[in-house]
């Protein structure tokens, strides 16, 4: 089973350069074009499964705006 | 917001506790914000935030003392060199860096820039070229390349009447006063991790008392180039890095033996 | 204490160590240079810090950057070097911290020339740099008050967060006399909580003389002239020579106070009853006593080696209702007594009047004269 990880995206910081969508290497970043931050842009929001917590979006940011969590393996993500 | 951690999960990254909560008025996509965070996640990882004194300079980075959360003080464009010299030789002990751009540091600032480097000022310097004056609007820098397009050179830098760019870390590594002067790229995960690990080498040279280091970091300014963040990366990594190359152009034997 | 014959570059390097400077700045350039070369083997004698810089320019940040820690710091100059300086100082006001600054100055404009001068007084006393600030500014004249006013000038520039300048010129630099130095001060500990040191234990600070708010800047204006309201009430000091019963007065500072004393005690010799006035402070001005001191007056004479700088502030003190004449000397040339006694004869001799201009009367009896 593949490592499993999520991101939070702070959107205080966040101003939708897309740097980490492109970084991404699981493609499951994306701007979120429903939705705009207090400074008037489309955060960078997970878009679909897969994301493994390998951190590179978070090398990418500009901003310090994503913080990144991996699953400990064997252990099912309790989601609330 | 708070960043939540259970047990059964890791955290992988956080915004670095050097950072102040402050949004900062960079472009998006600007690379200014990668230079700093990974400043201060070294900062972090040395445990040296309460010992650090930045030296703020003119610019795009003006307000760089808002953003790191520790006690700085503010030059006047091109000085930040001399200003840091001030502050290091009553403070020895303390860890002390300027952040300056191209027009400051390799323009107006480059005596002071010259002169630290060759008397071996005990100072770490981190210099953002991109390849123009991003604070005034996209005016050409002494880091414009030949034939670069900005709103002081519309038809392109004409090195005829305009002159020629200058490599600032090739020039600074030829003083035997420097100890260790790299380039290093913010262009893609791996160049900007080599970037952080040469930040770590050079707060190390200082920390051990080896002498003056820079750090040339070629960045992009997709405003003033008038590129996505995207389009911006392929132009730095098409037209900047065979003009700039990376790589370690002084690095003293006694910093070689330095591991991390 | 022992008095020791010093020459004032060396002097007032001597009394600044003594004042407890923790770093010195400089570039070399003349008639201070030996004030930057006492210091070079003094500082690291005692482990205090001490660059030659690459220039003025790096120097007077150098000056700055050291400032901003809390610590005594100083340079010295002269008239070219300091103009190079000028942002800096600008800066330094505008961020509020103590520095020192020496300035020998020489003749000019330009690179002019090494010989003594008081051409500066404007650039010192009303600015320099660009925007809106003061300095303080002390005008020794002689080399005992070199050291005094070094001294002093460390004490003012920490008590209201100023530049201080002490103000002289190639003479007094070079002139070498009995001094009497004081003892040596304990080096600063304690820090105010201004002072960028690294942030340890407590809250970061920062220091930065940008506002781009312009109310911001407004507020920080107030600040710096409410702080200089301060300075005028306490701090203007000058001296006053056979005043008592004098019907005129000569009025100069530094080196040629210094000459015109030499002069009014030879007018008093010949019965004529004159006295001098010596601003110390020329910034802020003396500007009360001068009103004050005007109203007995019959006539003043204004000397200076500049072409009446300080002339003007003299005329805005007395309104220019007492009769005025100017005497001066400049680009480098040093009035001797018996031109500025001449001058005051001339003074007595007449015709007294409050119309035209003081300098005008002086650049045709100049027009004769060279």
């Amino acid at each position: 089973m593949p490592v499993r990880g999520y991101v939070v995206v702070n959107e205080t910081y966040c101003k939708g350069c897309e740097l980490c969508v492109e970084a991404c290497p699981q493609h499951v970043l994306g701007l979120d074009a429903t939705h705009i931050t207090a400074k008037g842009y489309h955060p960078a929001t997970l878009i679909a499964d897969g994301c493994t917590g390998c951190g590179i979006c978070g090398v990418m940011c500009p901003e310090a705006a994503i913080t990144i969590y991996r699953e400990k393996s064997g252990v099912e993500r309790i989601t609330s | 917001m708070t960043t939540m951690q259970t047990e059964n999960e890791t955290l992988v990254y956080a915004r670095p506790e050097s950072l102040t909560n402050v949004s900062t008025h960079y472009c998006p996509g600007c690379t200014h914000g990668i230079a700093h965070r990974l400043i201060a996640e070294v900062i972090d990882e040395m445990g040296i935030r309460e010992r650090m004194i930045g030296v703020a300079s003119v610019g795009c980075s003006v307000f760089a003392y808002n953003y790191f959360n520790f006690d700085f003080v503010q030059a006047p464009h091109g000085r930040a060199p001399a200003m840091a010299t001030g502050v290091k030789r009553v403070l020895p002990d303390k860890m002390v860096i300027t952040y300056q751009g191209d027009g400051d540091m390799a323009s107006i600032g480059m005596a002071e820039i010259v002169h630290a480097a060759t008397r071996g000022e005990n100072i770490t310097v981190f210099f953002i070229n991109n390849t123009n004056y991003g604070m005034t609007g996209g005016q050409m820098a002494p880091t414009t390349l030949p034939g670069q397009k900005t709103t002081s050179s519309i038809h392109g830098r004409d090195v005829e009447t305009q002159g020629y760019p200058i490599r600032a870390a090739e020039l600074l590594s030829q003083l035997d006063g420097s100890s260790y002067v790299v380039r290093r790229s913010l262009n893609d995960p791996k160049n900007v991790r080599l970037a952080k690990k040469a930040i770590r080498v050079a707060l190390e040279v200082q920390a051990r008392g080896l002498g003056f280091s820079m750090i040339e970091f070629l960045s992009i300014c997709p405003t003033n180039w008038g590129m996505t963040p995207e389009a911006s990366k392929k132009w730095l990594e098409e037209k900047m890095i065979p003009y700039y190359p990376l790589g370690d152009y002084k690095v003293h034997p006694a910093v070689a033996q330095i591991k991390i | 204490m022992a008095r020791e014959f010093m020459k004032g570059n060396e002097a007032i390097a001597e009394a600044a160590v003594r004042a407890g400077v923790a770093a010195y700045f400089g570039y070399p350039i003349t008639p201070q240079t030996e004030l930057l070369e006492y210091m070079s083997h003094r500082m690291p004698e005692l482990g205090r810090a001490f660059v030659q810089a690459e220039s003025e320019l790096a120097t007077i940040n150098m000056v700055y950057g050291a400032a901003c820690t809390g610590q005594r710091v100083m340079s010295s100059s002269s008239s070219p070097g300091v103009s190079l300086m000028m942002e800096g100082v600008s800066y330094i006001a505008g961020t509020e911290i103590p520095v020192v600054l020496v300035d020998v100055m020489r003749g000019g404009p330009g690179l002019g020339n090494i010989a003594p001068a008081q051409g500066d007084y404007n650039q010192i006393v009303h600015g320099g740099g660009h925007g809106d600030y003061h300095n303080i500014v002390l005008a020794p004249s002689n080399v005992q008050e070199a050291v005094d006013f070094t001294v002093l000038a460390f004490d003012l520039a920490e008590k209201y967060r100023s530049v201080t300048v002490v103000l002289l010129d190639g003479m007094l630099g070079q002139m070498m006399e009995p001094c009497e130095l004081p003892p040596m001060k304990p080096m600063k500990t304690e820090f105010e909580d201004w002072a960028v040191n690294g942030a340890k234990g407590r809250e970061r600070r920062f220091l930065t003389s940008i506002n781009l708010d312009p109310a911001a800047q407004e507020v920080t204006n107030f600040r710096l002239l409410n702080r200089w309201q301060q300075v005028e009430a306490n701090e203007i000091r000058y001296k006053k020579y056979f005043m008592e019963d004098a019907r005129f007065a000569v009025v100069a500072y530094g080196s040629s106070g210094r000459i015109s004393l030499s002069a009014v005690r030879a007018a008093r010799a010949e019965g004529i009853p004159v006295g001098l006035i010596r601003p110390i402070t020329v910034s802020p001005f003396p500007t009360a006593a001068i009103r004050e001191a005007s109203k007995d007056l019959q006539g003043m004479l204004v000397v200076e080696m500049s072409s009446g700088q300080m002339l003007e502030d003299v005329l805005a003190a007395t309104r220019h209702n007492v009769p005025t004449e100017f005497f001066g000397r400049i680009g480098g040339m040093v009035p001797y007594p018996d031109e500025v006694l001449e001058e005051i004869r001339g003074l007595v001799k007449g015709p007294l009047t409050t119309e035209g201009h003081p300098r005008e009367r002086w650049l045709k009896r100049m027009a004769e004269r060279i």
